[in-house]
């Protein structure tokens, strides 16, 4: 492997340096000419959407914890210092807060984009796998980092999420109070959640790189689902998709601004504006809206261990997706019995979303249990027969000659084709 | 970016349509990236709890002639010492052209009129940041009888100006004024 890179750049300086480090050559081979599929809709713009939120969150992060004190005494009033006594604290602190949020919308569209356009299956599996590593990393991000403000609810999401754990039998407790470092979340279960909060978005980092790395060996997924043919199918990354993500992101920051400055707090849970109590449980305990649906699974068992169990294996389930759908098509335009079954699925996630935000009773543990049953219903019986069952449409021959109908090939970008492709 | 092989748009010595656009493009986001970065740095100038700390009073009938104390002004030291006789005749002696910084060099202009037995210092060595020693009738003053910094031996008279290096000033002068004959408050 030893030798110099012979690089193309003019610049003496860019040339210098790539000839002994090659970063240059390899961004403009990564995202300057990487050939892309040309037909690409704004799903795509998700995966960069994330990357984006990340950054933020990371920098924002970073200089909260300037201003963050990481003990119960202090944890509460220190957020109140951000947020009247620090420059623009009241900004990075909202943004970061928001973003949260944000990083859950951006995400959930991005896995629903893989789900529906198939880009799990073969030969991006490890792909797939690699982001329901970053899916879970990042509820334990957020989870902890809920907790750091020290509100009612950061203490009883804190209470309740660490005795999850408590249900595995015999060595539950003991993980239990390994986790808090006690015999309750007091000091050290605080100091310990700020460490990993502080620590888990570079692990991020690192995952997210492997999962860009492998996306850059296989090749992105497209619209119709069917692999690139020939340098006709695709566009260099940059300037088609550079534009395109720059518009998306742009329409992703100004949503973002708009929460940050016109209802920062719509998303969050008023019991967090009163400091934490070991006391006194809040009378409705809800955990962040993106929890909802997991927390809904959770309450619909009525056996503490196999609630705790369906709740992992909501995501566990996740993992082995690229097995369990035995369809050979991956775009759900030609699969026309799982494309509306898609739907019903995202409608399940959303009722139960909607039945963790209510109290356990009545209805809403009637809808939670079918929501339940549907949801595993869906990715253990639905996608293994439903691939051996379903007939589907007859697949374009490539992505530059999409076949006849209502929704052949989706838009394409317009003169693309007449365009001379060497270069890709 | 500026590599014209990805974008394959010819390039020739007029400016083109597309050099504009990405000028454009490219101040907009510098603007942008500065307004986003602002916030970000200010934040880490002193907060407004820290500003609203600008004054301290102190009481000054428990300190006997020839004794100093400290207190904290901005989290500094200040120095607040009740001179002797022989130390203010000592330092009104002295003549500009025998100081090191003859900046507030004369006497008067380093204590308040009528109350030269009161010499108020911001108690930090001007050379690398250390509090000198010297408060204590028990500490080392060194040659001056003032103030003498144990991290690299400067030394400083009993109005506080600096008589022996490495030390290039003297010491500081904190804003203060007299409340009362026995109450000062800094800042």
């Amino acid at each position: 492997m030893a030798g110099m890179t012979k690089s193309e750049f003019a610049n003496p300086v860019i040339n210098w340096i790539d000839t002994r480090l090659p970063i240059f050559t390899m961004m403009q081979k990564e995202y300057g000419v990487f050939p892309t599929p040309k037909n690409f809709n704004y799903f795509w713009n998700f995966g960069a959407l994330a990357m984006v939120n990340l950054v933020i969150m990371i920098i924002t992060g970073i200089f909260l914890a300037m201003n963050y004190q990481p003990n119960t005494e202090l944890a509460f009033s220190s957020i109140q210092h951000i947020m009247r006594d620090v420059n623009y604290g009241w900004l990075i602190r909202y943004v970061h807060q928001n973003g949260g949020s944000m990083f859950f919308i951006v995400t959930y569209i991005h896995i629903f984009r893989g789900l529906y356009y198939g880009s799990y299956k073969y030969p991006r599996e490890l792909l797939w796998i690699l982001g329901v590593v970053i899916l879970i990393i990042m509820m334990a991000t957020a989870f902890m980092g809920y907790v750091l403000p020290w509100g009612q609810m950061s203490y009883w999401g804190a209470t309740v999420i660490t005795n999850l754990f408590s249900a595995f039998p015999i060595v539950g407790p003991k993980i239990v109070t390994l986790l808090w470092g006690g015999f309750s979340v007091d000091n050290p279960t605080l100091n310990r959640f700020f460490s990993l909060h502080y620590l888990l978005p570079f692990v991020l980092v690192g995952v997210v790189f492997l999962h860009v790395a492998a996306l850059h060996i296989t090749g992105s997924n497209n619209p119709l689902g069917i692999d690139v043919k020939s340098p006709q199918d695709t566009l260099p990354f940059h300037p088609y998709y550079t534009v395109k993500d720059s518009v998306g992101i742009c329409v992703f920051l100004a949503v973002w601004a708009a929460f940050v400055c016109f209802y920062p707090n719509v998303l969050g849970d008023p019991n967090n504006f009163i400091p934490a109590n070991p006391l006194q449980t809040p009378a409705d305990i809800v955990p962040e809206w993106y929890f909802l649906p997991y927390y809904a699974i959770l309450r619909s068992v009525p056996n503490k261990l196999l609630g705790v169990c369906m709740m992992f294996g909501s995501l566990i389930v996740l993992f082995v997706v690229p097995w369990l759908d035995t369809s050979p098509v991956r775009s759900l335009r030609f699969r026309p019995l799982m494309r509306p079954l898609i739907f019903v699925w995202v409608a399940a996630v959303i009722v139960l979303g909607i039945c963790g935000a209510h109290k356990p009773e009545g209805i809403w543990v009637i809808l939670s249990r079918v929501a339940t049953v549907w949801y595993f219903l869906h990715f253990l019986v639905i996608m293994p027969l439903l691939g051996k069952l379903e007939r589907p449409l007859p697949l374009p021959e490539s992505i530059s000659h999409p076949v006849l109908g209502p929704r052949g090939g989706g838009p394409l970008p317009g003169g693309a084709p007449a365009k001379p492709m060497e270069k890709a | 970016m500026a590599d014209p092989s990805a974008t394959a748009v010819p390039h020739g010595p007029e400016v083109t349509k597309r050099d504009f656009l990405l000028l454009v493009t490219l101040s907009g986001a510098v603007v942008g990236a500065g307004a986003i970065a602002w916030p970000l740095i200010d934040s880490m100038n002193p907060s407004k709890d820290v500003l609203a700390l600008s004054s301290v009073e102190a009481d000054l009938t428990p300190i006997t002639e020839g004794m100093g104390i400290t207190i904290v002004w901005q989290g500094k030291p200040i120095f607040v010492r009740h001179r002797t006789p022989a130390e203010i005749k000592e330092a009104q002696d002295v003549t500009l052209s025998e100081l090191i910084d003859p900046t507030d060099g004369l006497d008067k202009e380093r204590v308040k009129p009528g109350k030269e037995q009161w010499i108020i210092l911001i108690g930090i060595c001007t050379h690398l940041g250390c509090v000198p020693l010297g408060n204590k009738p028990s500490d080392p003053r060194g040659e001056w009888g003032g103030w003498f910094c144990p991290c690299h031996g400067s030394q400083y008279d009993t109005a506080g100006r600096v008589r022996h290096g490495p030390a290039p000033l003297n010491l500081a002068l904190p804003p203060y004024e007299f409340e009362t004959d026995t109450k000062i408050k800094v800042g």
